[in-house]
């Protein structure tokens, strides 16, 4: 259920994420989820892509800096207060979330959140016990 | 910090005794004596032969027969840099062209090169000198020998080659550049032994493992490298990363080129071939000679070359003569290994600093190769320094906070060494230029508007 996310170092300069993207097009490699972390100085660009052993071995050998990272993405309806659902869950819990970022489906009411958690089993578990959908690679496909 | 490591015992290499390296262990008093009668001719040879030279002794009012003992060499006027730009290109040879059978020229990066002669006695010599280098890092014939320095004008290529060919090893004349290739002829010509610069070496490293290549599978077991200064934990990197063992190999091109001097398998200190090379160390303010075993400018004279003889030449290298005798056994005496020249000192808010001790400082921090530049800017008058470090798939993160504290490491063990804080960034990896040659570690924008 884990899913395998890639992070790429960036720096904060002009023109420095569409190199790897489009590297990642040219080999026909689809880009399911994003997300750009900043700061002032440096980016950490982080994706989920179709085929991740294929695109680690691309961006690595054009030279970036690839870290593989296990993350954990759920479904949850398109509707205030989807979000502050799936997170009252970890309320309290020793679970932390160490960041996520969501993006909607394009067809139906649905969002897809992703996280990294710090224990990723046990939030699996945690999600499922609540009904949660928690989504594999394919699903993600098949938006 | 300085490893010191256990001799000879640690060599991989099967060490064989070659008899090139008989001049090595002559005892040193008759050294000494041979040196004495070489200095003689020599300033003499360059007093009958080199005006520059001789106007330099008649302001002193000396003539070549002052010189009755070794210690006197420091009657003798210092030879410096800007001696052979103001006689270029040819002045100051002491050979007419008859003679002269090569020609070489540094790299000079700013305004005109210099330029140096070799008869073909001195290319015996130079040949002979870069043989005994390659027989002290344990190299015979048998072994493949990939190189990489630069053939050409720079005399790191062709000294390398013959000293290498002399030895009855398999030269692969290569030359620097095409980093693929490089990796493609070490893996398929069982290449046993690599000379080039160690910051290409690493840019090799890092290729190679792109390439899926681990130089730990290959037979590469000796890497002779020089041309630029490096740390010693640049070294342990090195070897950690390859397997191989790594000697420093020390020259430059006013003296003869590579072959002035190289590291034993004691990896402590680099033995001088002092039957060529006299070696002083003096103070770079006063020029006074410092006692052996403190730190100064490395200041050598030919004692054998014919075509170009250098007389008290200022290296402008840092390092410092170690007279306690080697392990290894060699009667000749070592230097430091140079980690510092007097001129890329560079002076941040009235600290002295040089680029070797960012490296050093880099290389305390896990996971970050020392692939790194510093670049010189001038602010409301300020120098400023910011040391830009690729972040490696080791180092890097997939957290913003952890990212930061690695750029918080690395500022606090460069302030650690330094005692200043400058700023640190990191950039992409493969972004800092790669040298296929000598590494340019600083830019200094501090003159642009």
């Amino acid at each position: 259920m884990k899913l395998q996310q890639l992070s790429l170092f960036s720096e904060n300069k002009p023109g420095h994420v569409i190199a790897p993207c489009r590297l990642l097009a040219r080999e026909g490699i689809d880009i399911r989820a994003l997300s750009l972390a900043d700061t002032q100085r440096f980016g950490i660009l982080r994706m989920i892509v179709s085929d991740w052993q294929k695109a680690k071995r691309l961006l690595e050998a054009a030279g970036s800096a690839v870290k593989v990272t296990e993350v954990v993405a759920v479904e949850v309806p398109d509707r205030p207060g989807g979000l502050a659902d799936v997170l009252s869950l970890f309320e309290g819990s020793s679970i932390n979330i160490e960041y996520m970022y969501a993006f909607p489906f394009l067809r139906g009411e649905k969002a897809v959140l992703v996280f990294r958690f710090d224990q990723p089993d046990a939030a699996i578990e945690r999600l499922q016990v609540a009904g949660i959908n928690v989504l594999d690679g394919g699903a993600l496909d098949n938006r | 910090m300085v490893t010191v490591k256990e001799c000879p015992a640690k060599t991989t290499a099967q060490t064989v005794y070659s008899p090139a390296s008989a001049p090595d262990y002559v005892p040193i008093a008759l050294l000494r004596e041979l040196q004495l009668s070489r200095l003689k001719n020599i300033v003499t040879r360059a007093w009958e032969r080199v005006p520059h030279f001789r106007a330099r002794l008649d302001e002193r009012g000396l003539t070549p027969d002052r010189i009755r003992s070794l210690a006197d060499i420091s009657l003798l006027p210092f030879t410096v840099k800007t001696d052979l730009r103001d006689t270029y290109p040819f002045g100051l040879f002491a050979s007419p062209m008859e003679e002269i059978v090569r020609l070489h020229a540094s790299s000079g990066t700013t305004g005109k090169p210099i330029v140096v002669a070799y008869t073909r006695q001195d290319l015996d010599v130079w040949t002979s000198v870069m043989k005994r280098a390659f027989a002290t890092c344990g190299l015979h014939s048998g072994d493949v020998i990939q190189n990489a320095y630069g053939y050409g004008l720079f005399t790191g290529g062709l000294g390398a080659h013959y000293g290498a060919e002399d030895l009855g090893a398999t030269v692969i004349p290569i030359s620097g550049g095409n980093t693929d290739r490089q990796i493609m002829v070490m893996k398929d010509f069982g290449v046993t032994a690599i000379c080039c610069t160690p910051s290409y070496f690493l840019h090799m490293i890092e290729r190679a493992a792109q390439l899926d290549i681990d130089i730990r599978d290959l037979p590469l077991r000796v890497g002779v490298f020089g041309a630029e200064p490096w740390t010693s934990g640049m070294r342990d990197r090195i070897e950690r990363l390859t397997g191989i063992q790594a000697f420093d190999i020390y020259g430059l091109s006013e003296i003869i080129g590579p072959g002035v001097a190289v590291e034993c398998p004691c990896q402590n200190g680099l033995h001088i071939f002092e039957d060529h090379f006299y070696p002083e160390i003096v103070d770079p303010d006063t020029g006074n000679v410092l006692p052996d075993g403190e730190d100064g400018e490395l200041v050598l004279t030919t004692l054998s070359k014919y075509a170009m003889p250098m007389i008290r030449y200022r290296t402008r290298d840092i390092t410092a003569l170690m007279p306690e005798p080697c392990p290894c056994g060699r009667s000749l005496r070592r230097m430091r290994r140079v980690g510092r020249r007097t001129d890329d000192m560079m002076i941040i808010r009235g600290v002295n600093v040089f680029p070797s001790q960012i490296e050093s400082a880099l290389l305390e921090v896990e996971g970050t190769l020392p692939h790194y530049q510093i670049i010189l800017t001038r602010h409301h008058g300020l120098d400023q320094m910011e040391v830009q470090v690729e972040v490696t798939s080791e180092s890097f993160s997939d957290k913003i906070g952890a990212l930061e504290q690695l750029n918080d490491k690395i500022a606090d063990a460069i302030e650690h060494v330094l005692s200043i804080r400058v700023q640190v960034t990191l950039v992409e990896p493969s972004t800092i230029q790669r040298s296929e040659g000598k590494a340019k570690r600083v830019i200094d924008r501090r003159l642009q508007p």
